[in-house]
């Protein structure tokens, strides 16, 4: 019998993670409410140690398999677990007054946080189906969870149970799929999978009635059209600080999923699953953008805003092959890494902002809570000012070098008419920034509107978070060749 | 010619910077330090504009002041900057105004005083980069960015029915812009990676794909000159925005989109120019007598100066479309004069508006009677805005007819019906709101303009007057870059 142990180097930050989110779980049992900021700062820590590590593994530019293949560190991995973790510290720091006031700053939040991001980091480091699939499941698992952190809140239930319910369904047709996949390539790894499909001729008919299905998993996950249906109803119900969890860095690990389902696997297949692509992707940039400007909740706005999103990062998937031709494959799928990261760190603080303007006894859901925002505070109306042009793709800001990459792509793919459709469709999608933008600088506040005074780490972490988005916008050099060179290392 | 210093980057972001500091230091308690603040910020940005006029090289037709850096090397889009003849003037131009705009703003903005000027200040270190930017991209970024300023502009300080206002302005301009932007993406693939615009003036297309692009760059330059029918957004934006924005968008803004024209459509698109001229000098002659005429039965100033804009600009884009010197001349001539006039007229009408908080012509009548060196600057403007000859607005309208005549009797007979409908629409104007009895108590106690406002008026009339008189050296320093434009276009890229 071999027991050889495995290389652990590649997934040392996982384990970090794991260890660590059980010793969370534990501290927590002996610590008294007004303790509770330990849980934060261990929580916090632990992070920065993932990150330490992960950036550590950064320097080795080669994939690195390990556990029989199952796992890879290569690195977009690590740039997207990199970015992943910015995005859940700092959704920990903006959650932690709103939390608080309503009781639910404790441990629970904390742990799920931490084991819905290993998941994460699984599914994005995955390179086998069933790793992928655990990955999925851990976090998955978590976030029906965190969405019903509010027991007592009717609506929050009731969104976990749909979620749980839709997200159920999707990891069966995901399975579904991988299971038929199996069938015609008589393997679950990526790489042998990937390497089955080049050589012999397997069975066509079985493998794409298997992709359908995966592609439908992948979808759902995505939150495209028309397996959208969860997005609305969950961001509205969970508690706003969940909202934000599940509306950011999950969006890398489902972008990491598809890089992995799509591109590492089932290239062989691009023909069929970029016609597949390019319907999910008009059909949601239509719907989200169209439906967005119907809302009058922030947090239902935001949710469609993220579908379109989501419609336009499918532009970059699917300008990957031309005419059986992958040249300008790299220059395409990072087009979508970018976009990924980018609307990750938009929509960060776009959140950010809700629950910077949410209190005791309020929650800021309404548009319109926004009115006057700039009498009340010019700095953080400036904040938002910034993050709904990038939402919009105006530059300077960052939005609109992720709007130019994949329209970039899709334009060298030959997809002129494709692009067209996608301005057409994100001018419609101004439309309902402005209006915010029209809230915060042309409308008077309301009367009982008190002064914002973010804690001094979340009002600077906002500022940050916002400068950011203007910063990459005047100088996204770096960041995009970071993408490019994580996607040819691929 | 070497140039140490690096006059374009400054003209772009002295004022951009200017504008940061301004927003940085403003409260509502120090408006006055953000006044003097913006006002020095101006002047430096007209200052470092200075040189670019005294070094400039009429001999040649080839880019200027060239600056020339990678920017983002992942697409190969460089921060390359260059004036030529036809964009030099602008930059003069532009920065001239924003320090009228920031004097005429100094006593009637009260509330965020800080937000207004600094929105200025940024919105013409903007609108510098967009007449510098040799880089298509770069080009389109400062082209976009100059949204973000105005629309707050007229959202936040304008009249009551601002908001509608803004968002239309907003979004038909980002309509066209988008299309422009898959444009640029389609010239990149074709040029094989480079988003240099000088590299597209050589690119060869086909005629289907020249069509194509036209169309794309028709609609984004369309409405921003605007030309008829999507004109509308300009009254409304124009009614609706403070006297210092609707200044800013009528000498400056409009002239991004009949810029783009001569940059863009005009050298990289020959053929599809040729074939749809006839397109499009119907378009311009509709926006010249229709408008006009429209214009003369506005009941509200600001909407009479801002059709009679949409009227002048009809004027420059068929200059474009005659295809020779004498019509293209002269359009920049009419771009450069109507800059003067228009933001004059603004100016004017917000002298007024600030005494009498109205903009209708039939809430005043006899103000030469109280203010009379308001009624003389008024005069000079209005004759330039119907084109007399000594102004500036003769110059420029005198070329594009004799250029039309070059090319077809009829269009310039009907080109020059504006020198009818321009004079009765202003001078009919003038006559209702200075002329005439002492119309009420109001205009009665009007007081008569103070300093800081004869300075504005006098500066631009001097400026009126010096092009009407004496327009040689701004048509010299043109006519390299304008000979070679028509050379451009004179070639089939077929």
């Amino acid at each position: 019998m071999n027991a050889a142990m495995p290389n652990l180097l590649p997934a040392y930050a996982e384990i970090v993670l794991l260890v660590m989110a059980c010793v969370i779980l534990l501290v927590d049992l002996f610590l008294e409410d007004a303790q509770r900021w330990v849980t934060y700062v261990l929580s916090l820590l632990t992070l920065a140690a993932c990150a330490f590590v992960t950036a550590g593994l950064g320097a080795i530019s080669e994939p690195v398999y390990t556990f029989n293949n199952m796992f890879v560190s290569d690195v977009m991995a690590n740039v997207l677990k990199l970015v992943t973790y910015v995005s859940v510290a700092a959704g920990m720091v903006y959650s932690r007054d709103y939390l608080a006031d309503r009781g639910l700053f404790r441990g629970e939040y904390f742990s799920l946080a931490l084991f819905a991001t290993l998941g994460m980091m699984v599914m994005i480091s995955a390179n086998h189906f069933l790793s992928l699939y655990i990955g999925l499941e851990l976090l998955s698992l978590s976030l029906y969870a965190m969405v019903a952190l509010n027991r007592d809140s009717a609506q929050s239930t009731e969104a976990a149970m749909k979620y749980f319910v839709l997200g159920a369904l999707a990891s069966g047709l995901l399975l579904y799929g991988m299971s038929m996949i199996y069938g015609a390539t008589g393997s679950l790894d990526i790489s042998t999978v990937s390497r089955t499909l080049e050589m012999t001729s397997a069975n066509r008919t079985v493998l794409v009635f298997g992709l359908v299905f995966v592609v439908s998993g992948l979808a759902f996950k995505l939150g495209v059209v028309p397996f959208h249906m969860w997005i609305p109803d969950v961001y509205e119900g969970a508690p706003s600080a969940v909202t934000l969890f599940i509306a950011t860095a999950p969006k890398l690990a489902a972008f990491a999923m598809a890089m992995r389902l799509l591109v590492s696997a089932l290239l062989a297949l691009a023909v069929d699953w970029q016609q597949m692509l390019v319907l999910l992707s008009v059909l949601s940039m239509a719907l989200g953008n169209l439906a967005a400007i119907a809302q009058s909740n922030i947090k239902r706005m935001l949710a469609y805003s993220t579908i379109s999103h989501m419609g336009f990062l499918l532009l970059g998937l699917l300008s990957g092959v031309v005419g059986g031709n992958w040249l300008s494959a790299a220059d395409a799928y990072s087009a979508s890494m970018f976009y990924a990261i980018v609307y990750v760190l938009t929509t960060l603080a776009a959140f950010g902002m809700v629950l910077l303007l949410s209190r005791k006894g309020f929650e800021a859901e309404k548009i319109e809570d926004f009115r006057g925002l700039n009498r009340r505070s010019p700095w953080f109306a400036f904040i938002m000012l910034i993050t709904m042009f990038s939402l919009a793709g105006v530059p300077p800001t960052v939005g609109f070098y992720a709007k130019l990459a994949v329209l970039q792509a899709t334009i060298g793919a030959g997809q002129v008419w494709l692009a067209v459709v996608a301005v057409m469709f994100s001018l419609v999608g101004a439309f309902y920034y402005l209006r915010i933008i029209k809230l915060m600088y042309f409308d008077d506040p309301a009367d009982n509107a008190v002064a914002i005074s973010p804690r001094g780490d979340m009002g600077v972490l906002l500022s940050v978070n916002g400068l950011a988005l203007l910063a990459l916008g005047i100088l996204p050099e770096q960041l995009l060749k970071l993408c490019l060179f994580a996607i040819k290392t691929l | 010619m070497t140039h140490h210093v690096p006059w374009l980057s400054l003209a772009i972001w002295l004022p951009i910077v200017a504008g940061v500091v301004v927003l940085a230091s403003g409260s509502e308690k120090n408006a006055r330090e953000a006044r003097v603040i913006a006002f020095i910020g101006a002047l430096a940005g007209f200052l470092v504009t200075l040189p670019l006029f005294a070094e400039f090289d009429i001999g040649t037709s080839a880019m200027q002041f060239v600056e020339d850096a990678p920017w983002i090397e992942r697409y190969n889009i460089r921060y390359h900057l260059g004036v030529d003849g036809i964009a030099m003037p602008f930059l003069l131009l532009n920065s001239f105004i924003t320090v009228l705009v920031v004097l005429a703003g100094w006593d009637v903005i009260q509330s965020r005083v800080s937000q207004y000027m600094a929105s200025f200040l940024i919105m013409s270190g903007l609108m510098n980069g967009v007449f510098a930017s040799l880089d298509a991209l770069l080009f389109y970024v400062f082209f976009e960015a100059t949204l973000i300023p105005m629309y707050i502009v007229i959202g936040v300080w304008g009249g009551p029915n601002r908001v509608y206002a803004a968002v239309k302005f907003f979004l038909y301009t980002l309509l066209g812009s988008l299309l422009m932007l898959v444009a640029f993406l389609y010239l990149y693939n074709k040029a094989g990676g480079s988003f240099d615009i000088l590299d597209f003036h050589r690119l060869p297309l086909g005629m289907g794909a020249q069509t194509a692009l036209f169309v794309a760059f028709l609609l984004s330059f369309a409405v921003k000159v605007p030309m008829w029918p999507v004109h509308t957004w300009l009254p409304d934006a124009h009614v609706e925005a403070p006297t210092g924005g609707s200044a800013v968008l009528a000498a400056i803004m409009l002239k991004l989109g009949a810029y783009g024209f001569v940059r863009f459509s005009l050298p990289i698109l020959p053929d599809a120019s040729h074939a749809l001229s006839g397109f499009m000098i119907t378009l311009s002659l509709i926006a010249v007598v229709y408008i006009g005429l429209v214009a003369l039965v506005q009941t509200d100033m600001k909407k009479l100066i801002a059709y009679s804009s949409i009227s002048h600009m009809g004027f420059v884009t068929l200059g474009f479309f005659i295809f020779n010197a004498y019509g293209v001349e002269g359009a920049l001539v009419q771009m450069i004069s109507h800059g003067f006039i228009s933001a004059a007229m603004f100016l004017c009408v917000g002298v007024m508006y600030d005494r009498m908080h109205s903009r209708m012509i039939a809430d005043y009548g006899g103000v030469a009677n109280t203010m009379p060196k308001f009624a003389a600057f008024m005069m000079l403007f209005a004759m330039a805005n119907c084109g007399l000859p000594a102004t500036s607005g003769f110059v420029g309208e005198f070329m594009v007819i004799m250029g039309a005549m070059k090319f077809n009797f009829w269009i310039a007979f009907l080109s020059a019906t504006t020198l009818i409908f321009g004079a009765a629409y202003t001078l009919w104007m003038y006559k209702r709101v200075i002329f005439g009895e002492v119309a009420n108590a109001e205009v009665a106690a009007l007081k008569d303009i103070n300093a800081r406002e004869f300075v504005i008026l006098g500066l631009l009339a001097a400026m009126v007057l010096w092009i009407g008189l004496h327009p040689a050296p701004l048509t010299d320093i043109m006519h390299a870059s304008v000979n070679d434009l028509l050379k451009h276009v004179a070639q089939s890229k077929l």
